[in-house]
């Protein structure tokens, strides 16, 4: 049995008598890396505070490395990493000083400090700019010296709340690097995404979660198995109406959604799912795997969330 | 949600918030210092130069040395309002550092005292530098000008406390407007720091007792006169009472702002 990082059993949160989390039940185990997906106001974010001991639950179970996180708050967090949503660096420092100061708050004396802080400035590829005050760093840099702070302390969990959210791609590609790093060394490690690629590329298991309850929980191709098709047909729908692309797939497995504008086919076999559209299709055709994204949409709908 | 009743638990870390104010302070603690000597210094030009022509002698001492104990606690006094006012407000909402320091070791508890503790600092360090000028001025010279010191730590706790209260409570920084106008200058112009609250009509000398700098000034001029009355006891345990309430309160509205 893998040693269990976080249990949460029937987990509630209400703020002011609106519930932001339901119960929920979900279970992180020593290093693999666990994710929360979902629409905003899912309850992910509310999610971490409470692991982070930021936020006390209304009700339910939490144990964080088998301790309680709100009787023995200083011990959990003496042993976690956190990655916030916001930047929340300390702009009156340099980037250097931002890694020795956080340091401190974890009574890591000031020589440790200094050598851990040094490598893991190498470790986020900003050894050159260590000198330079927060505010002149690029929102990529900002993140990735908010990852090399939440691991001045070694923690044995990371918790990441969308770490690459706001960034452009080649800043998102070198964050996901490092991260899959972390994750070769065993750590364990907490992430919420709204970014289907990104929990494609990390997460060993993950939770969708909406209007605060978890829809379903495996690993990203369980989900893509367990709820479309393999493959998808995404274009304009025809002046004529979906009717004739339909009838030539009678026979076979398939689902099909509108959307606006945009048809979308789903079918396991590729040949009939082309042949189908065949002739038909008119302005945009895109042919590709199913992806979490298709999972996702499914489950939580295409309603905006604001 | 948060007891109020229940008392806040500080321990040791809150030394690490003042330690991270201190090393952001030390970066530009020469152009802070020249802020903390200036505005006392033209205070006493102002008023006392201005003034002595009319006024020879206030409690049977020259004006000008009348006006400059008040001026000490004072400047601690401003110190102190701005650090937990808008010092501590951009901590805690515009820069993040409070959320940064939360899911550390450290509780919030500890951020909010240390955050205080900073302000104290602020200003003992504000009523300390200005002393050795009043004192070469020959503005002072009593003995008991020692434990001035000892008393500007007070008042600035005081002070911290009291601010970081009202900074648990503000939605933005214009609220600190507020503060200002109706809580820290009233203080300044009627604690007895630039009249003797005896001549003022008697309902100010009755506001003025719930006025925390008012027992502040009393104090301050005992000890740099050496006349050291009985009633400087009573106002010293005014301050004592008020700090330890405003100190325990604050923390507590601090920690239930943040946590949700």
């Amino acid at each position: 049995m893998p040693e269990v990082v976080i249990q949460a059993q029937g987990l509630t949160k209400e703020y002011a008598g609106a519930p932001a989390v339901k119960g929920i039940d979900f279970t992180v185990v020593k290093a693999e890396c666990f994710g929360f997906l979902g629409p905003n106001g899912a309850g992910k974010t509310t999610t971490m505070n409470m692991v982070q001991g930021y936020s006390p639950r209304t009700s339910g179970g939490l144990t964080v490395f088998g301790m309680d996180i709100e009787k023995d708050a200083r011990k959990v967090k003496a042993r976690l990493g956190v990655v916030p949503q916001e930047n929340n660096l300390d702009p009156d420092l340099t980037v250097l000083e931002n890694l020795i100061i956080y340091a401190r708050y974890f009574d890591i004396k000031k020589s440790e400090a200094m050598q851990k802080a040094m490598w893991l400035l190498d470790f986020v590829a900003l050894t050159d700019k260590k000198d330079e005050r927060v505010p002149k760093l690029s929102g990529g840099m900002k993140r990735r010296l908010l990852i090399a702070r939440a691991l001045i302390n070694e923690p044995d969990l990371i918790m990441l709340d969308e770490p690459t959210t706001g960034l452009d791609p080649q800043a998102r590609h070198l964050i996901w690097q490092k991260l899959r790093g972390l994750k070769k060394e065993g750590r364990t490690m907490v992430l919420t995404t709204h970014y289907m690629e990104e929990a494609a590329q990390l997460c060993d298991r993950l939770v969708i979660m909406d209007q605060g309850k978890i829809l379903t929980e495996g690993t990203p191709d369980s989900l893509i198995d367990r709820y479309v098709k393999r493959n998808v047909a995404e274009l304009t729908v025809p002046d004529s109406g979906p009717g004739k692309i339909l009838s030539r797939l009678e026979g076979l497995d398939y689902d099909y959604e509108i959307a606006g504008d945009t048809m979308f086919i789903y079918c396991d076999d590729r040949e009939a799912l082309l042949g189908s559209v065949t002739g038909i299709a008119e302005g945009r055709f895109i042919q590709r795997e199913a992806s979490l994204e298709d999972v996702f949409l499914k489950l939580t709908g295409r309603e905006l969330r604001e | 949600m948060i007891d109020i009743l229940t008392p806040p638990r500080v321990g040791r870390r809150a030394i690490r918030v003042w330690q991270r104010n201190r090393d952001v302070w030390y970066k530009l603690y020469l152009a802070s210092l020249v802020g903390n000597l200036g505005e006392p210094i033209l205070f006493l030009l102002a008023f006392g130069l201005g003034l002595s022509r009319f006024v020879s002698e206030v409690d049977g001492m020259p004006y000008i040395k009348f006006i400059a104990p008040g001026l000490i606690v004072s400047a601690a006094m401003n110190a102190s309002a701005f650090e937990c006012t808008f010092g501590s407000f951009i901590r805690m909402t515009e820069q993040k550092t409070y959320d940064a320091i939360m899911v550390t070791p450290v509780s919030i508890e500890e951020v909010a005292a240390g955050d205080i503790m900073w302000g104290m600092s602020k200003g003992f360090i504000s009523a300390v530098i200005i002393m050795p000028v009043f004192v070469i001025a020959g503005l002072m010279d009593s003995p008991w000008l020692v434990l001035v010191p000892v008393l500007a730590l007070l008042v600035g706790l005081m002070v911290s406390s009291m601010s970081l209260v009202v900074t648990a409570f503000a939605p933005s920084f214009e609220f600190f407007t507020y503060y200002f106008t109706l809580v820290i200058s009233p203080m300044f112009f009627f604690s007895g720091v630039f009249f003797p609250l005896s001549a003022m009509p008697a309902w100010v000398g009755r506001l003025a007792w719930f006025f925390p700098l008012t027992h502040a000034v009393n104090v301050t001029r005992g000890l740099a006169s050496g006349n050291l009355a009985p009633s400087l006891i009573g106002d010293t345990a005014w301050m004592v009472v008020f700090t330890f309430v405003m100190t325990w309160v604050g923390i507590k509205l601090i920690k239930r702002r943040l946590i949700k």
